[in-house]
């Protein structure tokens, strides 16, 4: 019944759609763009031909280097320095005719008036987009009086009303306000009133909600696309999240490695796939929707209740000092009273917003950050062992048993080490292996994680990031650990690659007598690996249970907003049209 | 609406890409950090100019008294303030035929009586042929090797060539400039050796504990980096006994310009131990159970060399200038020790420079080539320092 209803609602959104749409507001002719690189030429967009409709979104779908970026950016002729357009056509429609954007000189007129005039766009990163150093409102009257001819009292009243527009409360005072006193969501919002201030028939999105969390992500996206049917605006949206898209797309271009691969209605595209290599994009999207683990691995839990790490009422407060200089009589809890347990061979997941304190959770687990209060107690091999407790040295068998994987694989990896000296140093430093031995060990972990043994002697930066991360992971098995605590270990890598790391980390699982305390901003990892999941939320456990139960019937309200904000690969089945808001 | 069109092909499996000719191609995937950073380098083609021509100075600094042509104390006072002499290739023979020959020309010299000046006219028939390897004035070699030849001179050991023209007691300037680059470049080496360790140190334990160590450490460098250096050198300087050797004299000379030069390293190693130490590779690296000690000599201290090498190049020429400027105010070294700064003491008064300008030019010359080429390297280095950030 619910199901049908959705599907109607779809449907009627569709026929808006179709109704409102009509002629091409630009249409890109087999746009080829070329980067000329120190050692080769680098082909980054080749024959690619697309349409903008008026009222109507494309999104342009692709892993990181297909070229979606620079496609887009050719559009308003920001590229860098050493690129160029070889061949093709962008033809903006206006009412004289169509202007050819490819050969506009620089600087030219035509250019600078289509530029924020004619063609907005939203940056991925609103921090570094706006100005720290002039007010909001400033930044926004500029683009007014350049592209509008307004005088300033006309130009503010219209800031007023754009920041009205995209919903920033209190605009009147807001627009004295300057970026670092906004929030990133807020930030993002004054990013789309200025693109939007020279009231532009083409607005180009470039991942507008990636640095997001996913309540605001769903905000966010729920505005542009509100603006862009109000407006009637043709819109590019620039994404990697196969959500996202079935979220907001009427049209989908998927590229891969400079080229559209296929291109088509939303629905199509995610019904019909042709290509293989979106077929295998939404197989890795749509695979990560479900739960490896509820039919594989729901039995340890109730099978073994001795738990392998405890954690009671632990937490960690900044700027509450006790010195000579006086208390802040406003600490910060950052995590606030956790208490869980985690069993052998059970996967925990662990899922909050930016600030939640999750990583903060995680590296107090490990003491790399001092706990305020509470105990961890560790039940290794013989005897339970209050990790609060341990001596510096004693914390170092502690660190043997639980080891950490990083968020980020090319920052947790030294770039002046080869992989045997990064792989084989915890070996080294525990003095368990040597020589032979150590080269042997070595090359049975890449083994174990994928990877050549003969790659042993080269250094991290001739591997790919998917590639580095596993490398990564055969570091913190190299001590046979117990309990791994994977910091959102999968962020930073491409879907299809962030599939790929989840199996080979269920794999291991399998096979070594492993626990995963698992932190994630990212719902749809945590419920395609974890048994159970942790939310947490300013640093306090909100909500408990196994991943099933909280994806599909969270208790808490916060759960529920956070899960209904998830976008769904769907294009059938919006979950954002009827998400349920939180409000503190 | 949209027609749903799609290429009908297998994906790729990479960008596509064209390669430029650019010689052989770079084997990346086993380069260790150096030769990567070497890649980086040798691309700037005037830092490895710079190189080169560093190298060919210490060189000189390292065989001085081969290369030099006299010893640089030897004074013959018929020839004061001498012009600097042509070297030639071919001479006029006894029978009148033009023959290959090196050769410089001989001077006769007048003396204005009125005024005591003297002045030195270039004569076309005196030929003094010069060579290469000569026996010449007898020297020992780094003080072990007693030795006479050397590599450039007039074949005759009574014979003069002065190419640099002479000073006011009549010593050829080239062979001073020669010994002068030994001293001069020396002392930026082992001033900047004493800062290093002093700066890297320091640095180190500054930016690694932080808290309070940090704090002692920033405030002991403030106040270093207060105090006026001209008077305080002055000073220091005053207080050398009379009877100290001038070799001693140097060394301390050295001591007091290193002492105040090590803040500025012992900042930029705190600023990257700070970055460093909240890397997480070496967080892993602590994770993994290293030691304190393990992880700033195996883990950080390695990606910090190529930068620490880049601002030691940039901080050796302001010690050359340091000395040269002590030198030259005359607290510095002292005769009968050659450094450029000393040579340029001679050529302190006016008379000098309208009367023999090459003892103002040559060491002046040498002091801004080294100073411009270790510049130039060290500017190389440190956009070469760090061959992974993209």
């Amino acid at each position: 019944m619910k199901a049908d209803a959705m599907q109607r609602q779809a449907v009627n959104t569709e026929r808006a759609a179709d109704a409102a749409a009509g002629e091409v507001v630009l249409t890109v002719e087999n746009l080829s763009l070329d980067f000329r690189l120190r050692t080769e030429i680098l082909h980054a967009v080749r024959n690619v031909s697309f349409q903008l409709r008026r009222g109507q979104t494309l999104c342009l779908v692709g892993e990181s280097g297909s070229g979606k970026s620079v496609t887009a950016r050719a559009l308003l002729r920001i590229l860098d320095k050493n690129g160029a357009i070889t061949s093709g056509r962008i033809l903006l429609a206006g009412k004289t005719g169509a202007i050819d954007i490819a050969p506009l000189t620089e600087r030219s007129p035509e250019l600078l008036k289509i530029r924020g005039g004619r063609i907005g766009l939203i940056f991925q990163e609103p921090m570094s987009s706006l100005s720290p150093v002039h007010t909001i409102g400033s930044q926004i009257t500029e683009a007014l009086r350049l592209h509008r001819r307004m005088d300033k009292k006309q130009a503010r009243a219209e800031t007023i009303e754009l920041l009205r527009q995209v919903e920033i409360p209190n605009p009147d005072t807001a627009i004295d306000r300057y970026t670092f006193e906004f929030s990133g969501g807020m930030r993002q919002r004054a990013m789309i009133a200025m693109a939007l201030a020279a009231d532009p028939e083409i607005l180009i999105a470039d991942e507008p909600t990636t640095a997001l969390d996913v309540t605001t992500q769903a905000e966010i996206l729920d505005l542009i696309k509100r603006l862009q049917v109000s407006r009637g605006m043709a819109m590019l949206l620039i994404t990697h999240d196969m959500g996202v898209v079935a979220e907001v797309a009427d049209t989908v271009a998927v590229m891969h490695y400079g080229r559209i691969v296929e291109t088509g209605s939303t629905d199509a595209i995610f019904y019909d796939p042709k290509h293989a290599y979106t077929r295998s994009l939404l197989r890795s999207t749509v695979k990560l929707e479900q739960n490896q683990r509820s039919y594989a691995a729901a039995a340890p839990v109730a099978t073994a209740p001795a738990p392998v790490l405890s954690l009671r009422n632990l937490s960690k407060t900044y700027g509450a000092s006790t010195g000579w200089l006086g208390g802040n009589s406003n600490p910060i809890r950052a995590v606030d009273a956790v208490s869980f347990d985690l069993y052998p061979g059970e996967n925990l997941g662990i899922v909050g917003e930016s600030g939640s304190g999750k990583t903060t959770l995680g590296r107090l687990i490990l003491r790399t950050v001092e706990p305020s209060s509470g105990t961890i107690t560790y039940f290794g091999q013989d005897k339970p062992v209050e990790v609060t407790g341990l001596s510096k040295h004693e914390l170092k068998s502690f660190h043997r048993d639980v080891r950490l994987v990083f968020q980020d694989p090319f920052a947790s990896l030294n770039p002046r080490m080869t992989v045997k000296q990064v792989i084989g140093d915890p070996l080294v430093v525990s003095g368990k292996a040597k020589g032979a031995a150590l080269e042997q060990r070595v090359a049975e972990l890449l083994e174990l994680v994928g990877l050549d043994p003969m790659a042993m002697e080269r250094y991290p930066h001739a591997f790919s990031g998917g590639q580095r991360q596993r490398i990564g992971i055969a570091r913190a098995l190299a001590l046979d650990p117990r309990i791994l605590i994977a910091d959102e270990a999968t962020a930073a890598l491409d879907v299809s690659i962030r599939a790929q790391i989840l199996d080979l980390l269920l794999d291991i699982q399998k096979r070594l007598e492993l626990s995963f305390i698992f932190i994630s901003h990212d719902i749809s990892v945590v419920r395609y690996f974890c048994d159970r999941v942790a939310v947490m939320h300013r640093g306090k456990l909100v909500e408990m249970g196994t991943a099933e139960q909280i994806c599909t019937d969270p208790k808490e309200p916060y759960t529920r907003s956070l899960i209904s904000a998830v976008p769904n690969p769907d294009p059938r089945n919006k979950r954002m049209l009827h998400r349920t808001r939180f409000s503190v | 609406m949209t027609d749903h069109v799609f290429i009908d092909e297998a994906p790729e499996a990479g960008p596509a890409t064209t390669a430029l000719n650019t010689g052989k191609p770079v084997q990346t995937a086993v380069a260790g950090p150096w030769q990567l950073v070497w890649a980086k380098f040798s691309r700037n083609k005037v830092a490895v100019a710079s190189g080169v021509i560093i190298l060919m100075l210490f060189l000189v600094g390292l065989f001085a008294e081969f290369l030099a042509p006299t010893l640089p104390d030897m004074s013959r006072p018929q020839f004061t303030n001498a012009p600097p002499q042509e070297l030639r290739l071919f001479a006029t023979q006894a029978d009148g035929s033009q023959q290959f020959q090196l050769h410089v020309t001989g001077y006769t010299m007048s003396v204005d009586l009125a005024s005591l000046r003297r002045s030195y006219v270039i004569d076309e028939n005196q030929v003094v042929p010069v060579g290469f390897l000569v026996k010449g004035a007898p020297y020992k070699l780094w003080g072990l090797f007693a030795l006479d030849t050397h590599l450039f001179g007039p074949l005759n050991p009574g014979d003069t060539m002065y190419l640099l023209g002479t000073d006011k007691l009549g010593r050829d300037l080239l062979s001073r400039l020669i010994h002068g680059t030994r001293i001069s470049m020396s002392i930026g080496l082992i001033g900047v050796g004493i800062s290093l360790l002093l700066g890297v140190a320091l640095g180190a334990v500054s930016g690694f504990y932080g808290g309070w160590v940090d704090m002692v450490v920033q405030r002991i460098i403030e106040v270093i980096s207060s105090m006026p250096t001209i008077p305080l050198w002055l000073g220091l300087a005053a207080a050398i006994p009379l009877t100290w050797s001038p070799l001693s004299v140097y060394f301390i000379i050295t001591l007091i310009v290193s002492l105040f030069g090590w803040t500025g390293l012992a900042r930029e190693v705190r600023g990257r131990f700070f970055a460093l130490r909240s890397e997480d590779f070496v967080t892993a690296a602590r994770l993994d159970g290293s030691s304190e000690r393990r992880l700033i000599f195996r883990h950080i201290l390695p990606s910090l060399t190529s930068h620490i090498l880049a601002v030691v190049t940039l901080a050796l020429p302001t010690m050359i200038v340091a000395e040269t400027a002590l030198s030259f105010l005359g607290i510095g070294l002292k005769a009968p020790i050659v450094s450029w700064g000393v040579l340029l003491q001679e050529a302190q008064n006016v008379r000098t420079i309208a009367n023999a300008p090459w003892l103002l030019i040559w060491p002046s010359g040498a002091v801004v080539l080294t100073v411009l080429a270790y510049n130039f390297l060290g500017d190389g280095l440190r956009d070469a320092a760090d061959p992974y950030e993209s």
